[in-house]
This record gives C-alpha cells, sequence and structure tokens, in this order.
C-alpha cells in the first residue's frame, strides 16, 4: 500500500539514465583532469618528505658517527701521548740511574785506579827515599870514615880497639 | 605568544563559519515556509473538508520531495513563478519535447492535449496516453482500486529539476577540482593555498582514512572513483540543503540517483572479484550439506549489499528533507504563527544535523564502497 502510494520509491527511469550518464562523464573527467593529478601530487610531495626526512635523519647518524670517530681519535691520541709520555718519562729515569751507576763504578774504579797508583808511589817514593837515606847514609858515612881516618893516630888507636876486641873473642 | 594569536584566529573562523551556516539555515526556514504556506492554502482552497488537510500536507511533502518538470520558486496556479524545464517523451511514434509550462496549466488530466499525433494528459506533473473517455472526475484516465493511474505512460526522459541540480553540481565539482588539480601542477613542491589548501585534507581524510585501510595497497586503483562518488553524495547532500534556485532538489534523497550510485559500486564490486571472492560465494566454507542453503544466501549477498546502499542514502536524505519540512507544516496544520517559535528553532536544529548528516551519508556510502570493492579483491580470507 505505501509502496504503491509512494512515488519515491519507485525510481525514475528518465533520471536514471540521465544521472548514469552524468555521472559517468563526472567520473571520467574528474578521473582524468582532477584525481589523477592531484593524488600524483599527493604522493610525490609525501615522497619528496619522506626522503627528505630519511636524508636528515641520515646526515644526523654521519654526524654522530664522524663525531663518535673523532672522539674515538681523540682519546686514542690521548692514550698514546700518555704512553709516549710515560715511555719517555721510563726511558729518562733509566738513563739517569744508568749514569749514576756508570759514575758510580767509574768512580769507584778511578778511586781504586787512584789509590793503587798512590800506593804504587808510595812504594816508589819510599824506595827512593831507602835509596837516597842510604846513598846519603853511604855518603855521609864515608865522609866520616874520611874525616876519621885523615889523622894516623887514630887510625892506630881503631887498629888497636879492633886487635883488643879480637882478643875478647 | 604566538599561539594564542591562531588560537583567536580559528575561534574567529570557527564563529564566522557558523554565522553564515546559521543565517543560511535561517534564509532556508523562511523561504521553505514562504514555499509551504503557497502550497498549502492552494491545497486548502482545493480540498475544502477538514479531515483531508492532514493528506494534503503529506501530498505537498511528497511534492516537494519529488522530482519535478520545473523548478518552482513561489506562488501557485496563475500566480506561478517557476522555471519551466524541457520535457522529452519518447512516445509510440518517437521523441517529442517540449518546455513544461507549454502544458503546465492543468494537472488534473482534464484537458488532452496532442504532441506528434499522440494524444497525452498531464496528471500530477506526469504525462499518460489519454483515455478515449473521461472519468467520473472528468479526467481522461483510469485508476485502480490503490488509485493508481493504469493508463500507459510514454518514456519519460525530460531535463528535470534533478537532472538540472545534478549537472550543476557535477559543473561545480568539474571546476573546483579542475582548479584545484592545476595549483597542484603550478605549485609543485610548495604548501597547499587557498581552496587547494581547504580540499587538500579531506582528499587524504578519504585517502587515508577510507580507501587505504577498505583496500590496502590497491587503493591507488579505486581512488578515482571513491574521491567523485564521496564529493559528488556530498556536494549534493548540501545543495539539497539549500532552499533557493541552485539547490533545492533532492537529487541523493531520490531513489534512481542513489540506485545509479549502487549500481557503479556493485559494477566495479562485480567486475574486480576475484578468484578468492566467486570461491567464498560458491565454494563457501561449509560442510558441503550446507551448500543448497549457503550458496542463495551468499548470491543474495551480492544484491543486498549494494541495496542497502542504494535505501541508506536515499533514505537518510529523504527523511532529513521530510523532517525540516513536516516541522514547517506543523505551523499549518495547527493553524497558529506562534507555533513557528517552536517550529523554526527545531528546523534550525534538524537543518545543523543534516549538515553533518550529509557529511557523514557520504562517508559512509564511500567507505562501504570500499569495503565491498576490498572484500572483491582481498587475495585471502581472514577467517
Amino acid at each position: 500500500m505505501l509502496l504503491a502510494l509512494n512515488p519515491l520509491v519507485s525510481p525514475d527511469p528518465g533520471l536514471l539514465i540521465w544521472s548514469t550518464v552524468a555521472f559517468l562523464i563526472l567520473f571520467f573527467l574528474l578521473s582524468k583532469y582532477a584525481w589523477k593529478p592531484i593524488v600524483k601530487a599527493l604522493d610525490e610531495r609525501e615522497r619528496s618528505i619522506e626522503d627528505a626526512l630519511a636524508k636528515a635523519e641520515m646526515a644526523k647518524e654521519e654526524m654522530a658517527k664522524l663525531t663518535n670517530e673523532n672522539e674515538q681519535l681523540l682519546k686514542q691520541a690521548r692514550i698514546e701521548r700518555d704512553a709516549i709520555l710515560k715511555e719517555a718519562k721510563e726511558l729518562k729515569d733509566q738513563i739517569v740511574s744508568d749514569a749514576k751507576t756508570s759514575a758510580q763504578t767509574e768512580g769507584a774504579k778511578m778511586i781504586e785506579k787512584a789509590r793503587h797508583e798512590i800506593e804504587n808511589q808510595k812504594v816508589a817514593a819510599m824506595a827512593e827515599v831507602k835509596n837516597q837515606v842510604a846513598t846519603l847514609s853511604l855518603q855521609i858515612a864515608e865522609k866520616v870514615l874520611r874525616k876519621q881516618f885523615e889523622d894516623q893516630n887514630k887510625q892506630d888507636a881503631l887498629v888497636s880497639d879492633l886487635l883488643k876486641e879480637v882478643k875478647l873473642n | 605568544m604566538d599561539l594564542s594569536h591562531i588560537f583567536n584566529l580559528k575561534k574567529t573562523a570557527v564563529t564566522l563559519i557558523s554565522a553564515v551556516f546559521l543565517s543560511v539555515i535561517s534564509v532556508n526556514a523562511s523561504a521553505q515556509q514562504q514555499a509551504e504556506a503557497d502550497s498549502i492554502s492552494a491545497a486548502k482552497v482545493e480540498h475544502a473538508p477538514e479531515g483531508e488537510k492532514e493528506e494534503s500536507i503529506s501530498q505537498t511533502i511528497l511534492h516537494h520531495i519529488a522530482d519535478s518538470h520545473e523548478w518552482h520558486f513561489w506562488g501557485h496556479d496563475e500566480h506561478k513563478v517557476s522555471l519551466p524545464l524541457p520535457v522529452i517523451l519518447w512516445t509510440n511514434n518517437g521523441p517529442v519535447s517540449f518546455l513544461y509550462s507549454k502544458h503546465d496549466k492543468d494537472e488534473h488530466a482534464k484537458t488532452v492535449f496532442t504532441e506528434n499525433g499522440q494524444n497525452l494528459v498531464n496528471f500530477h506533473g506526469k504525462f499518460f496516453y489519454a483515455s478515449a473517455q473521461p472519468n467520473a472526475h472528468g479526467e481522461y484516465i483510469e485508476v485502480d482500486k490503490a488509485n493508481e493511474v493504469v493508463n500507459a505512460k510514454p518514456l519519460d526522459l525530460s531535463i528535470t529539476k534533478n537532472v538540472v541540480s545534478l549537472l550543476i553540481s557535477a559543473a561545480v565539482l568539474l571546476i573546483v577540482f579542475i582548479s584545484v588539480a592545476n595549483a597542484y601542477k603550478t605549485r609543485v613542491g610548495k604548501a597547499p593555498k587557498g581552496l587547494q589548501s581547504m580540499l587538500e585534507p579531506i582528499i587524504l581524510f578519504v585517502r587515508d582514512d577510507i580507501a587505504k585501510p577498505q583496500l590496502g595497497y590497491r587503493y591507488a586503483a579505486f581512488m578515482p572513483y571513491l574521491l567523485t562518488v564521496f564529493f559528488f553524495v556530498w556536494l549534493n547532500n548540501l545543495m539539497g540543503l539549500v532552499p533557493f534556485f541552485p539547490g533545492g532538489a533532492n537529487v541523493t534523497g531520490n531513489i534512481a540517483v542513489t540506485m545509479m550510485l549502487a549500481v557503479c559500486t556493485f559494477v566495479l564490486t562485480t567486475v574486480n572479484g576475484n578468484k578468492n571472492y566467486w570461491g567464498h560465494v560458491f565454494k563457501p566454507h561449509v560442510p558441503w550439506w550446507l551448500y543448497p542453503l549457503m550458496i542463495p544466501v551468499e548470491i543474495i549477498g551480492l544484491f543486498t549489499k549494494p541495496i542497502a546502499l542504494m535505501i541508506r542514502l536515499f533514505a537518510n536524505i529523504t527523511a532529513g528533507h521530510i523532517l525540516i519540512l513536516s516541522l514547517i507544516s506543523l505551523i499549518f496544520i495547527l493553524k497558529s504563527v506562534f507555533v513557528a517559535g517552536v517550529a523554526v528553532p527545531f528546523v534550525i536544529f534538524i537543518s545543523v544535523i543534516e549538515l553533518v548528516v550529509g557529511f557523514i551519508q557520504a562517508f559512509i556510502f564511500t567507505i562501504l564502497s570500499a569495503l565491498f570493492i576490498g572484500m572483491a579483491v582481498e587475495e585471502h580470507a581472514e577467517h
């Protein structure tokens, strides 16, 4: 009853045909001249934004990597410097201590040598002195004797003394 | 500092837009009131008995919602101001065409006119082949018990009010979106501007919230159809809410238009249906002895989906129009101008809801179309 009364729910063939024609033409025109370029432009823009973001991210990563590398390098350099300094110090200490030891031994050796020399010199000097003393004594004795025996009486006295002594023996 | 500045700007814009809407709606209400006043007073003259008043009001409402051969502005009978539209009839003797104003004096089939050797009558804006003899009321038509005209009628291919309205909205869509597309071509790689920036979020909404979730990676092929349907339905819904000339036609509330749209979705679904989709219909995942039950159900399901689309849009939009017209008719049913104090605020309220409904129905039609197409092109059923 309602369906029969109501013209609203019975599609009108004329309108159906015209709306189909109009809608299909609209659809093809819009697809070709509007939606295709619009959707393409939107996609392209999105892609370019994404690319830019990805690139920025990459640059950031690169930057971080570089900074990290730099730091690593710096750290390594610092370590190396420290090592070199330490080595140098050790070397210096070594040299100083070496020098000290060698100086000590050298000094000791020299002292020893000097003592030896002194000893030698002393012995030599003593020998010389002994010789000199001996010579001098001889010369003195000679001179005394000569003086003693310049007078005949004395010579005779001496002989007689000697002779007396012999008799005692 | 900057943020508060933007906030103020938005607030002003929102206020401005709502002010414009409200003013349009109140014009809408008053214009409809005017039109109602004309038609109902005329109806009352014809149908003197009080008992027929409700009948005449529902007739008037249906007349406002239905398609027409003229764009009626105001007045009735000899005081009528309207834009006559071309009538094209495919009669037994071939096509006939004339402006509606040529044969609009008598809409009660009481005078017979001859076009291209065919005797025709105009009965409530519809053309029938005239009967040889007038009936008891002096009308040259025959009616059955259900008050339906039984006379044969020529195929009516007229450019009616709905067709003109549809062409206007198609032209608007073409102009707007081709200019937007040109903006995209000339402003490559730049931020959107003007109309382009207004429509871009909506286009992205259709793409990201309608097409992509339902169609997955195949969305691109169906974007043109979904966008066309969405904006076509939405614009026609909105134009239907404008009471004066370029609007006022009930295009998306006409079952022929919604049927056409539903058939488009049905054709796309059927043409794009893959092996999996048809397998689901003819070899459902049920024990074999249930096939005699399941296969008919699945086949009926193929058709109920587009039919639901058709009815949903038609019913929602028509219901909104009927609601607004009924609220205004209350003034004439209760015969008091003071009823307007209640009816008009209600009309404004319903009109605002209809603005939302216009968008929601466009969205629902599009998302369901996308869903049905998505079901047809899906590679493996998810069970």
